[in-house]
């Protein structure tokens, strides 16, 4: 683990981290996203592994796992779920394509970027309309 | 203990997204094409031997990438070191429990 460097010419740099006066480029927006949704799903991952676990116990258990699905509270928690997936693929295809070189100048990345973003709310809304 | 840092750590991270890509797409069309419809169709798909090992193979796959991305995310926000000393391991450790369940899971169903 590097320790961070505390010279004075460091701690003199003027650093500007208000994120509500940052005008975000849509990329910048895309990371975070990019990022968030990887921490939503893999605090999810534990639970997914509960369910898993169960459904497969008995049919009683089954029934269960299944039974889930009427509780509002699970549908909105399966519907974060679904967005969190939907942009992390996305945003997480967008960087293999640009890893080979596909999409990786400004105009391209920039659309991607958009794709991503609106692409995993676009999700999440057909989800939550069909479940909500 | 395999150091996952800098060149290998991308890499890994690239491995395992596209296998968990492959996965999850085969994974939601054959939920769309054919649907489990009962307990005894869910327990059938899921302990044929091919079924268990692309499964296993898929959460190794989600644990390690994980392990990648969730070490950035604490080593990017926790600037103390002693709390990244604690964190680090706690994650390490939550991660391995989750394999050692899943293990557990389709060795059951493995019989």
């Amino acid at each position: 683990m590097a320790t961070r460097t505390t010279s004075a010419t460091k701690r003199q740099r003027p650093v500007f981290l208000d994120l509500t006066q940052i005008e975000m480029p849509v990329g910048a927006l895309a990371s975070i996203g990019h990022r968030l949704s990887g921490v939503v799903l893999a605090t999810g991952v534990p639970f997914g592994i509960y369910l898993l676990d169960r459904s497969l116990r008995s049919p009683q258990a089954y029934r269960w796992v299944l039974g889930l699905c009427d509780d509002i509270a699970f549908r909105i928690a399966a519907i974060v779920f679904v967005w969190a997936l939907s942009h992390h693929l996305l945003a997480g295809t967008r960087h293999l394509l640009s890893d080979v070189d596909i999409g990786s100048q400004l105009p391209a990345a920039r659309r991607s970027a958009w794709i991503a973003n609106i692409g995993g709310v676009a999700i999440a809304l057909l989800a939550a309309g069909a479940w909500l | 203990m395999i150091t996952l840092t800098g060149l290998r750590a991308w890499l890994v991270q690239r491995a395992t997204a596209v296998y968990m890509l492959a996965f999850i797409v085969l994974f939601l069309a054959r939920f769309v094409i054919a649907p489990p419809r009962s307990y005894d169709e869910w327990h059938g798909l899921m302990s044929g031997a091919g079924m268990i090992a692309a499964t296993v193979l898929f959460f190794a796959a989600l644990l390690t990438h994980a392990w990648v991305g969730l070490r950035d995310v604490v080593l990017d926000y926790v600037h103390v070191v002693a709390l990244r000393a604690v964190l680090l391991p706690l994650l390490a450790l939550g991660l391995v429990a989750l394999g050692t369940w899943i293990v557990r899971i389709f060795w059951t169903i493995g019989g």
